[in-house]
Formats: structure tokens, C-alpha cells, sequence
């Protein structure tokens, strides 16, 4: 599919080359632009070397490494608990949810389980990341088109999840909460009734920003039909989270392929948006915050007491095995291969996270697209520099 | 005016405390957001909670050829190391660099990796150091405001010979 896919591209392109040429003075010579490694587009250190003719993009190229850090190399030399402090980093915006499949990993290892309680306090904590995450690039998105206030919402309502996510774990950004076998305290006195302001709040802030971008002119014409995805080549390139949700493709681990945390036991809803197109990623992604407001008002209600630790040596050595677990993160399935021959530390870590995949698709999706156009379906793609090159 | 003056260090006392009270309250800042801190920095800078242009601090120049001060925030890789340096040298004299995060102060979490350069300060002078795995948005505003006390009692021929300042580290 990809091949005659490919094909019908690159007629389409040789047929608005030639076109172009009818005119001769109107010919246009070929330019390499470079945008990159420093452009708030790109949201951190990726590059991406274009060719274009005239205003139209011919071939793409992202180039990665600017951020890169040898994760992987790293996390053979630390011990569990001071990789998983490592881990935090690799998404950052969303850095609890990146412990999360890690320790769940070595649990598995150890064969361990999490008391309900904290399961359900993990999920709750999942989320909020997943809010503060997603936030983030609902404001973004419309500070790329030119809308700057956006952006100020977005850094407004995002401060109230941040305090909420300090005040259970004492950490603003990068929480280091998890542990194996549990978390590291429980929740604090009156937690749970601000947790539920804040949703509240949250939930004003995605209808202000549907007020302010969507059917908006400007916004539209932007966003529509540009950047389209079709679910064949999305799934073929190993897209996850809401780009492949806005493909029209069902899947979401959380509610697929839950290990270990308390998504079955509530009632929630899978968004997906037929068209593929940069506005169909944004409108999955605003609908996720709020369905995630849901969730956490659910789980609110209904915390079980009892322990957050189960009993786990103090010094913890992780039995000889293998163990793969993925989750369902902000910005798509992120999962990690933990090798451990029965020492302090792993013996060999596999880091896949979603950012990478959902990088790799930019040389066929940008080609064919005006320059303009890259700085939109590069914010709707939404991608973290620390995720895909760890 | 006087640019002359300022090199020999003969620019008359008043007009030397005239241009550095204005100096330290326009200051133009290139934020240079490389990894977790360029969030942080994001929030301290493009807020309406920490809002810095009340310290007459505006985040929103050009490019580095109009800026006065440059915040290294995040991690910095020996592939990007040169990039850096290379904007750093566009910028105009006189030039000020705050490292923002463990990351850029010495390589934090990543002191043993083959890949990261293990603090700004061993490709450009630093001039301000904020500690911290992202540091608060709070501790980037006081690393600005020390910044700014500093540049108001500077003597402009003798920039270069200051010790960095360490926020925090004094109470």
C-alpha cells in the first residue's frame, strides 16, 4: 500500500512541476532550508533539512541526536531506583508516566504486586501528567498558527496540576514517586477534594480553548486536510497514541492492553477522529484531556484504602529474566524491554517510546507540503526531543 | 555614544551608572530551551504566574544578533555543543549566559555519559549558575535579579573579571 501510495505522491508533484514550468520565468530554482536545530517549532533540538522547490517541499529529512544521551547505556550502570530517577527525563512533560512502565517491568521481574490502593493512585498520577502534558500542547498548537494567547491559558491552568502533582509527591516536575512494589508516601490531608477543583478547572480551560481555536477561520484553513494520515500508513509506520487515534484506527493500550493499573474498573471512551489531518489530531488530544478529567474524578471516588507498599526487600535485586511492558503515555505506547541476570542493576534496558515513530514519518508526510504547513504538522504531531532521541 | 570610552575605561562615573541602570532593566533574552528546563524556563518566562517582563526583562528577541543575555536551559550534547557556541559568538557585546538546570551547570544525571557535555561552562563563560533538576521557575528569576544587581555596580572595562553567581548559594 505504502509503495502505490508513494507513487501517486510523486505524480502528483512531477504534475505541479510541470505546470510550474509552463512558464519559464516562473521556474524556480531548488533551495535547501534548514529549520533547526533551535526553532520553538520544533519543540526542542530536532532538525529538519527540507528541499524545496519553490515553496513546496520536494524531500524532508529530520535529523535527531541533539538530545541524545545513551538512556539505554546509562540504565546498565545505575540501580533500579536511580534509573527510574533517570527515566523521569526521557519525556519530560509527562514524567511520571514514564516510570510507570519501567517499575511495572521490574515488578513483573520480581514478581511483585502493587496493593490496590497504590495502583489506583499511580493511575490517578498518570493522568494528571497526562493533563499537564497535553495542556501544554493545546496552547502550543495555536502559538504555531500565530495566536499567542493560547499559550497563556495553557501555562495558567497547567500551574494548577503541577501543584497538585508537588503537593503528592514533593516534586513539581519530575515526581520520582514510584516505586517498585509501591509509591513512596501516600496522598496528603484535603488532596482529593482540591484534585477535583482542579479538574474542574481543567475542564473551563479545554472549553476556553475550543472557544478561542476551533472555528476560528484562520484555524481551520490551517489545520484542515492538512498533514493527512491515512490509518494503513500510520499503522505501517508504527504511529501510536492520538496520532494513530486521529487516523480513525481504535487502539489505546489503556484500555487494550492494561497491565497494572486501574483502567478497567472505569468507565471512559477511546476518542477517534476519521479524518487524519492536523486538525483531527488536535480535536482527539482536546478530547482526551477531558476524558481524562473523568477519569481521575472517577478514581477519586472510589480510593481504596489499605497500604501503598507491598513488601519488597530493602535491597532490591531483580530475579534473572526478561520482561516487556508497554503503556499507554501521552504521546503514544511507551514501553520498555528490561534484561536482568540477577544484580543490582539491568543488564540491558530497550527504550521504546513513541516520539521516535512518530518523528519517523515526517519525510513522507512532508513531502509535497508548503513551507508553512511544516510548522503546523510538526506541532500536531507533537513529539519531545528527550523521547525520541533519549 | 562613547563606545571608545567604555573599552579604555574612561567613561565618566555618571553616564557609566545612567547606561548600566538601563542596561540591567532591558535586557533582551535568547532562551536557548534544550531539554526538561526549557519547560520551567517556558513557565518563568511565558507565564502570567511568574511573568518576567516586570524585571524589565523581555523573552522575545529576534535572534541572537539583537540579545544581551542567552539561558543555556537543559541538556547540552556534544552534537549541539558547537551550535551553541556559534550563537553565542552572533551575539553583541556585552553579552551574559545564565546555565539553567544541573544539565548545563555540569552535567547533572548524565555525568557519566559519552554523550553529553558535562557543563556549558567549558565552551563559553557562564555568568550566572542555577542549580537544581529542573530548577524552580522562582530560582531563574532570582538568578535574573542577581544578574541585574550585579550589571548595575559593573565596572564596563572589567566585565570579564567577576566570579560567576552561584544562585542559593550564599541564603
Amino acid at each position: 500500500m505504502t509503495a502505490v501510495t508513494d507513487r501517486r505522491q510523486l505524480q502528483q508533484i512531477a504534475a505541479r512541476a510541470a505546470d510550474a514550468r509552463v512558464n519559464v520565468e516562473l521556474e524556480t530554482e531548488g533551495m535547501t532550508l534548514n529549520i533547526g536545530p533551535q526553532h520553538p517549532a520544533t519543540h526542542g533540538t530536532l532538525r529538519i533539512v527540507a528541499r524545496l522547490d519553490g515553496e513546496q517541499v520536494i524531500a524532508a529529512e529530520p535529523v535527531a541526536g541533539y538530545m541524545h544521551r545513551g538512556y539505554e547505556k546509562l540504565s546498565e550502570v545505575r540501580t533500579y531506583a536511580q534509573a527510574t530517577a533517570l527515566m523521569n527525563r526521557i519525556d519530560w512533560l509527562g514524567s511520571f508516566a514514564n516510570e510507570v512502565p519501567f517499575i511495572l517491568a521490574a515488578e513483573r521481574l520480581m514478581d511483585v504486586e502493587a496493593p490496590p490502593r497504590a495502583t489506583h493512585i499511580r493511575t490517578i498520577l498518570f493522568e494528571m501528567s497526562r493533563i499537564a502534558h497535553l495542556i501544554l500542547f493545546l496552547g502550543d498548537m495555536g502559538v504555531q498558527l500565530g495566536a499567542v494567547t493560547p499559550v497563556f491559558f495553557a501555562f495558567r491552568d497547567r500551574e494548577f496540576v503541577l501543584n497538585q502533582i508537588e503537593a503528592a509527591t514533593g516534586g513539581r516536575f519530575h515526581p520520582y514517586f514510584d516505586r517498585i512494589g509501591g509509591l513512596k508516601d501516600d496522598l496528603p490531608k484535603g488532596w482529593i477534594a482540591d484534585t477535583k477543583a482542579v479538574m474542574e478547572k481543567v475542564r473551563t480551560f479545554c472549553d476556553e480553548i475550543e472557544d478561542v481555536l476551533m472555528g476560528a477561520e484562520i484555524f481551520e484553513t490551517r489545520t484542515r486536510g492538512i498533514g493527512v494520515i491515512p490509518p494503513d500508513v500510520a499503522q505501517q509506520y508504527g504511529l501510536s497514541g492520538a496520532n494513530l487515534r486521529a487516523s480513525g484506527v481504535d487502539w489505546d493500550l489503556r484500555r487494550d492492553n492494561c497491565v497494572g493499573l486501574a483502567y478497567p474498573e472505569l468507565d471512559w471512551k477511546v476518542w477517534t477522529h476519521p479524518d487524519g489531518d492536523s486538525f483531527a489530531r488536535f480535536w482527539v488530544r482536546l478530547q482526551e484531556v477531558r476524558e481524562s478529567t473523568k477519569i481521575i474524578d472517577q478514581l477519586c471516588d472510589g480510593l481504596p484504602s489499605g497500604p501503598i507498599m507491598a513488601k519488597v526487600p530493602r535491597i532490591i535485586k531483580v530475579p534473572a529474566g526478561e520482561a516487556w511492558v508497554s503503556t499507554e503515555n501521552p504521546l503514544g505506547e511507551m514501553g520498555y524491554y528490561v534484561v536482568s541476570q540477577g544484580d543490582l542493576t539491568p543488564f540491558r534496558v530497550k527504550i521504546r517510546s513513541a516520539s521516535f515513530n512518530n518523528v519517523s514519518i515526517t519525510p513522507w508526510l512532508l513531502r509535497g507540503v508548503y513551507v508553512p504547513d511544516i510548522i503546523t504538522i510538526l506541532a500536531s504531531l507533537y513529539f519531545i526531543l528527550g523521547d525520541i532521541d533519549r | 555614544m562613547g563606545l571608545g570610552l567604555v573599552e579604555s575605561g574612561k567613561m565618566p562615573k555618571p553616564l557609566t551608572k545612567l547606561l548600566n541602570l538601563s542596561r540591567s532593566y532591558s535586557m533582551w533574552v535568547y532562551q536557548w530551551g534544550l531539554a526538561c528546563c526549557a519547560i520551567e524556563m517556558g513557565a518563568a518566562f511565558a507565564s502570567p504566574r511568574y511573568d518576567v517582563m516586570r524585571l524589565g526583562v523581555i523573552p522575545l528577541p529576534a535572534g541572537p544578533r539583537q540579545t544581551d543575555l542567552v539561558v543555556i536551559s537543559g541538556t547540552v550534547t556534544d552534537k549541539m555543543a558547537p551550535s551553541i557556541l556559534r550563537l553565542y559568538e552572533q551575539m553583541p557585546d556585552p553579552k551574559y549566559v545564565i546555565s539553567m538546570g544541573s544539565c548545563a551547570n555540569c552535567g547533572g544525571p548524565y555525568w557519566d555519559s559519552y554523550s553529553v557535555t558535562k557543563g556549558v561552562d567549558q565552551i563559553l563563560p557562564v555568568d550566572v549558575y542555577v542549580p537544581g533538576c529542573p530548577p524552580r521557575p522562582e530560582a531563574l528569576l532570582e538568578g535574573v535579579v542577581l544578574l541585574q544587581q550585579r550589571i548595575k555596580t559593573e565596572d564596563m572595562a572589567e566585565r570579564w573579571t567577576g566570579e560567576a553567581i552561584v544562585v542559593g548559594s550564599d541564603g
